[in-house]
């Protein structure tokens, strides 16, 4: 009880034998009824859709499908790595070494996916038909042509120090060149498959979405390179520099960006702070440790670039759990989908309601 | 009225909901003839809609949409209170989000135009569930699989009306030909406007890239507060601007990785040392 209620104030007298006149006068007193301030009646209007129940349904991944983007990103620039390393020649290591990782991925990629499926018994229905309009089928089709090349590749590896025999190395060869050709794809379709969907904040982004994958998935194919003993490499550091920077690029182009609405998820709440961390990680702190590690000796070098490394691959992750956190707060925004504007500070919904209801006049019925 | 599977029309729902009397028959009906699982008793505290949404064990859903009261004089009871009801239901859209996005082909078109999920062959990959622009869609976590209206296909196919329409009282929810029902919204509309109700309008976002749904809704007022979007677009139109961003960063990628290797000494010698 607030004993400010309870004290008599010129306002509230002359308020009380305003109501008394009225009554007098009229005998009734028009006002409005009790309405508790901050607990309007539930109402369903066009500036509250249906009672501000969400019209989408949010997304029903589980953890898998973020790690699944992540492992994929770097599987699939691993295997283009491994092969231009390759083909032009400057880093055979590097290209034995990345055509292990790229086949561990694609492995690690296919168990993700599968065990987020409802039902995993059944993945193979995916490859039952291809539908270029799904970027869902596309990628299937993508993974299971990458894990199959990028298996043969690694096997072929194996072999070769066994029975180092010509058909041996051309198989090797050739399944090394179409794992290098579906990594490119799969390295960045997860943003298309996000994209091309119905979540406002992802298909908002799609012209952006592949390439933020793609760079990500870059820099941590780099990084994981990196870390498997291939510190020392010039051209991965160079190449880390690089995707870092473009890291850099995109989270200020989604920072300075001024459309707040639809893609208010990446920058408030809990997946505007996991998208925010993750972009620093992927971004502006790996490219300067890179700056740095390239300026220094080598031991120095050396430990710069493990943390770059590191971090890297933690900002990938991040990034990917920041754009489906952020995909499941759009989901839930039923404002967007209904393009119903978001209320301005000063007006409160108690306001709203006592303004007069535009309710059509009933004519007598003509028949 | 209803089809055979020899005359293959596009059937349609016209949903009306100047006539719906909110009695829940269509999702009872509906629950038990697609023998739907129960999904609890949740009271939603909004209206005496406590459904909430279409989802994979709702495929009927009869919403409450009750408008701003009047202030009463004096604290009174309120004056004036709209009180509208419209039974929701899958739109079995002419360009369907979700039927383009299933990646095995376990969301088909059936010959009578409904958007039908095979159950036997979703894998329960939930692709769907984001692709549907009316988030009708959903995976039913305990089973696995997606679920939704499947415009009563079994009833359909052996010439009779869906459950929901034969349960409707005061044929609310109209079944017929797609054709037909398109000219009859238009009568109704038109008979509505010279009986006074102005705000009454026809639902069918044929001119989207959705391109129209054969399950049309007639509504008062703002089709927003039944929860109906006014410009819902089917996902593939994003799929051009996506594909050829990723053939943009897949240029980038090998681009990069190239510049970087032919810009970086050989590593050869010191390589073979260390195998």
């Amino acid at each position: 009880m607030s004993s400010e209620t309870n004290i008599p104030r010129p306002a509230t007298e002359s308020r009380l034998l305003q109501i008394r006149s009225e009554a007098e006068r009229h005998g009734r007193v028009q006002a409005a009824g009790v309405q508790p301030a901050g607990a309007p009646f539930p109402i369903a209007s066009p500036q509250t859709g249906y009672y501000g129940l969400p019209l989408l349904k949010e997304p029903q991944w589980s953890w898998e499908v973020p790690v699944y983007f992540f492992v994929g990103g770097a599987a699939g620039s691993a295997a283009v790595i491994g092969a231009v390393a390759h083909w032009t020649g400057r880093d055979e290591p590097l290209a034995r070494d990345a055509r292990f990782v790229a086949a561990g991925g694609a492995l690690l990629s296919s168990a993700l996916l599968v065990s987020d499926l409802g039902r995993p018994e059944r993945f193979l229905n995916m490859l039952r038909v291809f539908k270029p309009q799904s970027a869902m089928s596309v990628g299937a089709w993508i993974l299971a042509s990458f894990g199959t090349f990028s298996g043969a590749a690694a096997l072929a590896e194996i072999v070769s120090t066994r029975i180092d025999v010509p058909p041996v190395r051309i198989l090797g060869e050739a399944a090394q060149a179409l794992s290098a050709i579906f990594g490119m794809p799969f390295s960045n379709y997860t943003g298309v498959l996000i994209g091309a969907t119905a979540i406002p904040v992802w298909n908002h982004n799609i012209k952006t979405l592949p390439i933020h994958f793609g760079m990500s998935g870059l820099n941590c194919g780099v990084s994981i390179l990196e870390l498997v003993g291939h510190e020392r490499s010039r051209a991965l550091n160079l190449l880390g520099g690089c995707a870092a920077a473009m890291e850099t690029y995109e989270g200020y182009h989604v920072e300075m960006r001024r459309d707040p609405v639809i893609n208010e998820p990446l920058k408030r709440g809990v997946s505007g702070w996991i998208t925010r961390t993750g972009g620093v990680l992927s971004g502006p702190v790996p490219l300067a440790l890179r700056l740095a590690a390239a300026l220094t000796s080598d031991s120095t070098s050396r430990r710069l670039r493990r943390m770059a490394a590191w971090i890297s691959i933690a900002g990938s992750l991040l990034t990917r759990i920041g754009w489906i956190r952020a995909g499941h707060a759009s989901a839930r925004d039923w404002r967007i989908p209904l393009d119903i504007p978001r209320p301005s500070r000063g007006s409160s919904e108690v306001i709203e309601l006592q303004s007069k209801p535009e309710l059509p006049q009933l004519k007598r019925n003509v028949r | 009225m209803a089809s055979t599977p020899f005359e293959q029309k596009t059937t349609a729902f016209l949903t009306d909901s100047t006539l719906c009397i909110g009695c829940k028959a269509c999702e009872v009906a509906c629950k038990e003839w697609n023998q739907l699982p129960d999904d609890g008793m949740n009271w939603s505290g909004l209206s005496y809609d406590n459904t909430g949404a279409v989802g994979h064990s709702s495929w009927r859903h009869v919403k409450f949409v009750e408008g701003k009261p009047e202030p009463g004089f004096g604290g009174n009871a309120a004056k004036s209170l709209s009180w509208e009801f419209s039974s929701d239901v899958c739109k079995h859209c002419e360009n369907a989000g979700c039927l383009e996005a299933c990646p095995t082909g376990s969301l088909v078109r059936m010959e009578f135009g409904a958007v039908y999920l095979q159950p036997d062959i979703c894998n329960g990959c939930s692709y769907c569930v984001v692709a549907c622009p009316f988030g009708v869609v959903q995976r039913n976590e305990k089973d696995g699989r997606a679920f939704k209206c499947t415009f009563c296909s079994d009833r359909q196919r052996v010439g009779l009306q869906p459950a929901c329409a034969k349960a409707c009282p005061t044929e609310s929810i109209k079944f017929g030909t797609l054709d037909q029902l398109r000219v009859d919204a238009v009568e109704r509309v038109e008979r509505l406007h010279s009986q006074g109700m102005e705000d009454a309008q026809l639902y069918d976002p044929r001119d989207t890239s959705v391109q129209g749904i054969h399950s049309m809704f007639i509504v008062r007022g703002d089709p927003r507060q039944y929860n109906l979007p006014p410009k819902p677009e089917v996902p593939t139109i994003y799929l051009k601007d996506g594909w050829r961003a990723s053939a943009l960063a897949a240029g980038l990628l090998v681009a990069a990785t190239l510049a970087a290797f032919v810009a970086s000494p050989r590593r050869q010698a010191r390589s073979m040392a260390r195998r």
